[in-house]
């Protein structure tokens, strides 16, 4: 008793482990849970344009970093001849462009690839706050800084805190009906709107930045980046919309710039100018899970099979596949009790039916099996030793794979080629063991064992080569621990086989 | 098609995967295996024991001992050579009759010399042995077997399977040979299975290929009238192999030689399920009843228990 309790406890909890690193993996990390999900991926491309003076230029451009909620998986210069460099300054990354002597109309590009990331994020922005100098607004005429004062007492008089009063400022600036006061604050002070609410803001020592981003939609060319107005009433920051007023940040808002810092700097040449494109496309999450970004983010998969070499990652798609063709052999033995020549061998004959396909493999195994019978029934009247014997087989095994190859190829049906994916070791066995089986137990059992030994290895090769399956299999290694306590669990199966309901048959009557 | 399981349970027939576990898993230590596996072994315990057992004549070890074979047999006009580590009647040769270097089979089929030699080869490297494990060939006396089950067997020793469990004879049927089974006792190789009544040695029922026969495919012969003889003694030496053992599930092969009276053939550490359908009998209840009787009893109290409890109605 005690140990059959042992047997569940195991199974149960190597299930639990399983199912729960899978549970993670999907909705933490965002794995995706059936194949050929996608996800969209978009491309912001920067085009920055310029008219060379025949002097040295200096471009620099402020460029995003780490965000919540958007990731950003590669990004891509191209700059004929220009040198390039990225800078890590106080208010965040910047790209450079240099070259020495420019003459005539330039342009350089600057992509990244960002991918919004599935499930809820909430975003936080940073939050230690900006030293701020003071804002005097002493460089506007007079009658403007009365104005500004004016309005920023009446905001005042209708707010109740920080938020409150940028919301009323900002409605104030209202695009379809600014009132008198900001009308002629934006018509004489020469200024973006956004920059004259931001100094407004400053001049009542309220901390605020502007935010510079793109709204990640499909197919946008030429845009320029949408400002917003980011302030902070000491315990949190508040994305303000220039139209809208009060908004919390969209998930696909993507924040290119959030510092005071000029979005693009050019010194040494004219007409200097920068828009903006987006571009969406459909990637299969595979491509997207070889990325190192996300590898970074836990250490879980950091131990998973992404952090190997493709090459290798190539040959766990096939192992990793392995135990499923277990299952289905313990399943069909242990339940059904069919007969098979050789525990697992219908497991090799599977996974080289993946590389054939099925009809081609089962015709291409049946021949050679069928050819190797008929030399092997020679070769045991030359009164060999068995070592000897099966090498000899599995040598006659070879040269009928390459005699078939050859043939085949001549004829032009190219399945046969893949003969090659035979495991020709166990091959040769199998022979061996179905003519022993014959000269003692007759053509009956070696039927009957050879015709089990194909059933289940097309079980398993239905299996194996079902999509969802290879994807849960690599994707999701510990799986196998699933796989593991169902196999255990099995293997403490005690009820009848199915083929024994129909061998006591008589007996039950 | 299929038998309700739920009957098959209450009719306490014992399955493959219930056997490997609770039986062969539960009752059986690994360690003691190769005291039944290999047959040679087998012989020495058995013979120690004071059990009765064919004779060995001789072993082949090495390929190199082939060499002097014809030396080796010279003396033997009839013999068995076996693998010691064979299973399910494999690698088994049967020489009924000898002139000069010719040898004959039980069907009458002639074998030269080199056909021998390459018989024991096979043997030798290992291809009848469980896992291919390079094994000894063991040439031994053949059994004469009592003309009363002549009617009952074509071409081959007739032997007896008894099931012993915890030391308890549980279960016995008479295993006969036919033409298609080529002279051997397996079952699964078309022998007919007669279940035996424990308590009178007389047959129950027959089956062939699991399913009921009442006369042997080749000689004709109704088994009803089946009695078979020295049957308490067969019982007591089959029991006593528990001890010799240590075995609590236990396949007993016995024959019956006219000269000799019964002798073990071999000991199965891993019994099969066919004799519950030639006794029409699961055997769980009566391992069950075995389960139940916890006193400590001798050999020959533990056959008495088994005759008066396991004993047919059909008497």
């Amino acid at each position: 008793m005690s140990r059959k309790f042992q047997v569940l406890l195991i199974a149960l909890s190597l299930a639990f482990i399983g199912l729960f690193i899978v549970w993670y993996k999907v909705s933490v990390l965002g794995i995706p849970f059936l194949p050929h999900e996608k996800r969209s991926v978009y491309k912001v491309g920067a085009e920055v344009s310029f008219e060379g003076k025949n002097k040295a230029v200096l471009v620099s451009m402020a460029i995003p970093g780490v965000q919540d909620g958007i990731q950003i998986l590669s990004e891509d210069v191209a700059s004929s001849g220009f040198g390039y460099a990225e800078a890590q300054t106080k208010n965040g990354k910047r790209a450079e462009w240099s070259k020495r002597k420019v003459e005539g109309p330039q342009i350089l590009y600057y992509s990244l690839e960002v991918m919004i990331e599935p499930g809820e994020t909430n975003p936080k922005p940073p939050i230690e706050a900006v030293e701020q100098k003071s804002e005097s607004l002493s460089d506007l005429p007079n009658t403007l800084i009365n104005t500004a004062k004016i309005l920023l007492d009446d905001v005042r008089s209708r707010s109740a805190d920080t938020h409150s009063f940028t919301a009323q400022l900002i409605q104030e600036f209202n695009n379809e009906n600014p009132s008198q006061a900001a009308k002629i604050l934006l018509a004489q002070g020469g200024e973006a709107k956004i920059d004259m609410l931001f100094r407004l803001l400053r001049y009542r020592h309220i901390r605020v930045r502007k935010i510079h981003g793109l709204y990640l939609e499909s197919a946008r060319r030429n845009i320029a980046l949408t400002p917003m107005l980011e302030v902070y009433d000491g315990k949190d920051w508040q994305l303000y919309d220039l139209n809208r007023g009060k908004v919390t940040r969209d998930k696909n808002f993507f924040i290119w710039k959030q510092s005071g810092d000029s979005l693009l700097n050019v010194t040494g040449a004219k007409k200097s100018n920068i828009r903006f494109s987006i571009n969406e496309r459909q990637v299969p999450v595979q491509y997207l899970l070889d990325k190192k970004e996300l590898l970074d983010k836990a250490a879980i998969l950091d131990f998973s099979l992404f952090s190997l070499p493709v090459s290798a990652q190539n040959a766990y798609q096939h192992i990793l596949l392995v135990p499923f063709g277990a299952l289905v052999v313990v399943l069909l033995r242990v339940l059904i009790g069919l007969r098979t020549s050789g525990t697992f061998m219908p497991i090799l004959i599977a996974l080289a039916f993946m590389e054939t396909t099925l009809f081609a493999g089962l015709i291409m195994f049946i021949l050679i099996v069928g050819i190797g019978l008929v030399i092997r029934s020679y070769l045991s009247n030359l009164n060999l030793l068995l070592v000897a014997r099966i090498s000899a087989v599995m040598i006659v095994v070879i040269m009928i794979m390459s005699f078939m190859s050859i043939l085949s190829y001549k004829l032009g049906i190219k399945e046969v080629m893949t003969i090659t994916f035979f495991p020709m070791i166990i091959l040769a066995w199998t022979i061996e063991r179905m003519s022993i089986l014959w000269e003692e137990e007759g053509a009956k059992e070696v039927f009957i064992q050879g015709g089990g030994s194909l059933i289940v290895a097309t079980f398993a090769y239905f299996v194996m080569s079902y999509p969802f399956v290879s994807h849960m299999a690599f994707n999701f290694p510990e799986l196998l621990l699933v796989v593991l306590s169902v196999i255990i669990l099995l293997g403490r199966y005690s009820g009848y086989r199915l083929s024994e309901l129909i061998r006591f048959k008589s007996m039950a009557n | 098609m299929f038998a309700n399981p739920f009957k098959l349970k209450k009719l306490g027939i014992l399955g493959m995967n219930k056997r490997n576990i609770h039986y062969i898993g539960g009752q059986n230590n690994r360690k003691y295996y190769p005291l039944v596996d290999n047959k040679l072994k087998t012989k020495v315990i058995a013979e120690d024991a004071g059990i009765a057992v064919p004779k060995l004549l001789a072993t082949i070890e090495r390929q190199s001992q082939l060499r002097k074979l014809k030396d080796i047999l010279a003396s033997y006009e009839k013999f068995v050579i076996k693998p010691a580590q064979g299973s399910a009647g494999k690698g088994i040769l049967v020489i009924v009759k000898r002139e000069g270097d010719t040898f004959f089979k039980a069907n009458g089929q002639s074998l030269e010399l080199t056909d021998i030699h390459r018989d024991i080869s096979n043997i030798l490297s290992g291809l009848y042995s469980l896992g291919g494990k390079p094994d000894v060939a063991m040439i031994e006396q053949l059994v004469e077997f009592d003309p009363i089950f002549e009617r009952y067997s074509y071409e081959g020793v007739p032997d007896i399977r008894v099931i012993i469990y915890k030391g308890y004879p549980a279960m016995a049927m008479l295993r006969c040979s036919t033409k298609e089974s080529d002279g051997k006792a397996n079952l699964h190789q078309g022998a007919v299975g007669v279940g035996i009544d424990m308590a009178s040695g007389k047959a129950l029922f027959a089956v062939q290929h699991d399913s009921p026969v009442t006369k042997h495919p080749d000689t004709g012969y109704d088994f009803s009238e089946l009695q078979i003889p020295h049957w308490e003694k067969m019982l007591l030496l089959s029991a006593s192999c528990y001890e010799v053992t240590h075995l609590g599930y236990l396949g007993v092969d016995i024959v019956l030689d006219k000269n000799l009276g019964p002798l073990i053939l071999e000991l199965n550490a891993r019994p099969g399920l066919a004799i519950q359908i030639a006794n029409q009998t699961g055997a769980v209840k009566r391992f069950d009843k075995i389960d139940e009787q916890l006193d400590k009893l001798d050999i020959a109290d533990r056959v008495k228990f088994s005759m008066k409890h396991f004993g047919s109605i059909l008497k």
